[in-house]
């Protein structure tokens, strides 16, 4: 009577401390340049060595350029950055998939892909989407700088068992429908907030039908809704993405591996704090409209009238439609796009990749839209080449980049410019999350694609 | 000089905004630091300046109202949602914050504060409003936050509510204990987890 959670997460246990919070063991810790290098200054103060820095895989990926990557990084700050990971990883024997390495990406994209992430598994990194890895039936959340700094210390956090909530969704999706319209629909539903204190697992027969890498795109958004992580247990479809994945087990690993990880599952007496069903044919191709995640639509919706929001909430509202220059109550199709960005750890894989490009195969983008392409990592990049994919792109008039996190949080060069709209395909819509005043629409890759040969928010359905 | 925090009686900012997530509360391009010190000048930024000007404060932000200053910030619900970069509790306490108030705060947020000795105190939807009546009506009201007696009252009121906090962060915060010290401290019992059959 165990839920998929409990059996991975009681397995991780080194020790209770009564009263208080349980010492977890970790099995694989992602680090980048951004949230490591004060962890590294830590450990070195109390004269400490990384304790396991076999379990540690590193890659540059939220400062990184996306063009010209085999050239030094031009902006001072960002390219200190990326050395002292290099300088701090050759210190301490941590493997770095830097820039350049064949298997250098966005951290959430190389951890499957090279088949580090496996179910079972306990997983952090310092950024909030380690929700992603979930996606294997892993336990894989975000952690702060002092945690970084734990985890190298002791392979340990101190962490208290959060409360469990299952999402079931139900039947076929709806033409023009993907994994990241469930996710937006989800959020929409429960509000930025509602999974807060909570882990959540996906389950359903929609979710059984999905790919690996579309269920990665729902549990990756899991923490735009509060909840500290989301998990799906694993199944056939798992499996056959992991074999033969570089650092998947091999022979009788893979088979010993195999039987322990068909044990992860919820029983069906398993108890859950909060259960909620979802339709799936209820699900319409989604876009925010608003400053948080939670603010989103069916693509042919209504921004909501300033009387049906609750009296208390509506001070944010008009505040964050304001910054949107959106008005309450109008329609979101045909508002004019100014940039697509497809990337981010959400949606930068190859089906994602695939999916724009068998849409815009033979069409060309609007006249006054960029559209930026950037792919979740070196590995994405060479396939869609060798698949042709970049023709295609070209054609059409995107720009095909190099792996990075880019304009889904702006900290390298691709910032969307004060003022303009930009349709995309990462997971924040916050203020100034894409650059200075820059304002975010939400969406699919698919429904992205669309805005970029419409040069404007459209339904991918009048396409089809 | 010691971390620890125990009795806090001071002045406070009140932040009507909810969702406040990290990229408001440290946006993106300024965490290119490698220490943790320095974050505080660059708080709430975007919501402060005009276009990223110094020279142009924004007059309705809260934070450039001369009136409002203190070691409390008190905030709208979900305070601290996104990003998981702790760059926003070391903004927070460089900025001279030890005590954030709201009625609910986003977990990585929460777990960064406490790590930080940046005491996070959870109190009713009600009691945020009370708070920010008072200190809206007269901005030196004084709040005092008891972390060992786990309460919170406003003094011109007497009003007070308690707050729960996890007893073991607690004795943290009050004898100043880091996590990393007691997970050293056990290192020998992690080393002989690892060597068992799971």
């Amino acid at each position: 009577m165990k839920s998929l959670f409990e059996k991975v997460w009681q397995k991780h246990i080194v020790q209770q401390i009564p009263d208080g919070p349980s010492v977890l063991y970790i099995d694989r810790h992602f680090i980048h340049e951004v949230t490591s290098p004060q962890a590294f200054a830590g450990l070195e103060k109390r004269g400490l060595k990384v304790f396991r820095p076999k379990q540690i895989v590193a890659t540059a990926d939220h400062n990184v350029p996306t063009l010209d990557q085999h050239l030094p990084i031009k902006e001072e700050l960002s390219r200190l950055q990326v050395e002292a990971l290099t300088k701090n990883c050759a210190n301490h024997g941590v493997e770095l998939y830097g820039l350049g390495h064949p298997y250098q990406g966005i951290v959430h994209v190389i951890g499957p892909e090279l088949g580090v992430t496996q179910p079972g598994m306990t997983i952090v990194c310092g950024d909030s989407h380690t929700s992603t890895h979930g996606a294997f039936g892993a336990i894989a959340f975000g952690i702060g700088t002092s945690e970084v700094e734990m985890v190298m210390a002791t392979q340990c956090l101190l962490q208290s068992k959060p409360k469990l909530m299952r999402i079931n969704i139900e039947g076929e999706l709806n033409k023009g429908v993907v994994s990241k319209d469930i996710i937006l629909y989800i959020i929409s539903k429960i509000s930025a907030s509602g999974a807060t204190g909570y882990f959540v697992e996906y389950a359903g027969s929609t979710i059984r039908g999905l790919s690996m890498e579309a269920r990665m795109t729902i549990c990756n958004m899991s923490i735009e809704m509060g909840a500290r992580g989301g998990m799906i247990a694993p199944d056939e479809t798992t499996y056959a993405y992991l074999k033969g994945k570089a650092m998947a087990p091999k022979g009788e690993e893979w088979d010993k591996a195999l039987v322990e990880w068909k044990k992860l599952y919820s029983d069906t007496d398993a108890k859950f704090d909060r259960e909620i069903n979802i339709d799936a044919a209820t699900i319409e191709p989604m876009i925010t409209y608003g400053t948080n995640p939670g603010m989103g639509v069916g693509v042919t919706g209504h921004l909501p009238e300033t009387n049906e929001i609750i009296e208390s909430e509506r001070p944010s509202y008009l505040k964050s439609i304001q910054y949107m220059n959106l008005g309450a109550g109008t329609k979101i199709k045909g508002r004019k796009v100014d940039y697509v960005f497809i990337g981010s750890c959400t949606n930068s894989r190859m089906e994602d990749l695939r999916m724009v490009a068998s849409f815009v195969k033979g069409k060309q983008k609007a006249k006054d839209v960029e559209v930026w392409i950037v792919p979740g990592s070196r590995q994405v990049e060479l396939q869609a080449r060798e698949e042709g994919l970049d023709k295609i792109f070209e054609a059409a008039g995107f720009q095909l980049r190099q792996p990075g996190c880019s304009a889904c949080l702006g900290m390298n060069e691709d910032k969307i410019p004060a003022g303009k709209y930009c349709i995309s395909t990462s997971n924040r819509n916050f203020e100034g999350r894409q650059g200075p005043n820059a304002r975010t629409f939400l969406a699919s890759p698919l429904t992205a694609a669309v805005a970029a040969i419409t040069g404007e928010v459209s339904d991918v359905r009048d396409w089809l | 000089m010691s971390k620890a925090i125990n009795i806090i009686k001071n002045t406070c900012v009140p932040l009507r905004n909810e969702n406040v997530d990290t990229d408001q509360i440290i946006p993106a391009r300024f965490l290119k630091g490698t220490s943790r010190d320095g974050f505080g000048k660059n708080l709430f930024r975007d919501w402060r300046y005009e276009n990223n000007d110094e020279a142009q404060p924004k007059k309705d932000f809260i934070l450039n109202n001369p009136s409002f200053h203190g070691k409390i910030l008190v905030a709208g619900k979900n305070f601290g949602c996104g990003s998981s970069r702790e760059h926003a509790a070391w903004a927070l306490k460089d900025a001279g914050f030890d005590v954030v108030v709201s009625s609910f705060f986003a977990d990585i947020f929460k777990s960064n504060a406490l790590n930080n000795f940046l005491l996070p105190v959870q109190v009713s939807d009600t009691f945020l409003q009370k708070i920010f009546a008072a200190v809206e009506a007269d901005p030196t009201s004084l709040l005092e936050i008891n972390l060992a007696d786990q309460y919170i009252r406003i003094m011109a009121t007497g009003e007070h509510e308690s707050f729960e906090i996890n007893h073991y962060k607690k004795t943290c915060l009050l004898n100043g204990y880091d996590d990393i010290d007691f997970l050293l401290s056990i290192k020998p019992d992690i080393e002989k987890f690892e060597t068992q059959e799971r």
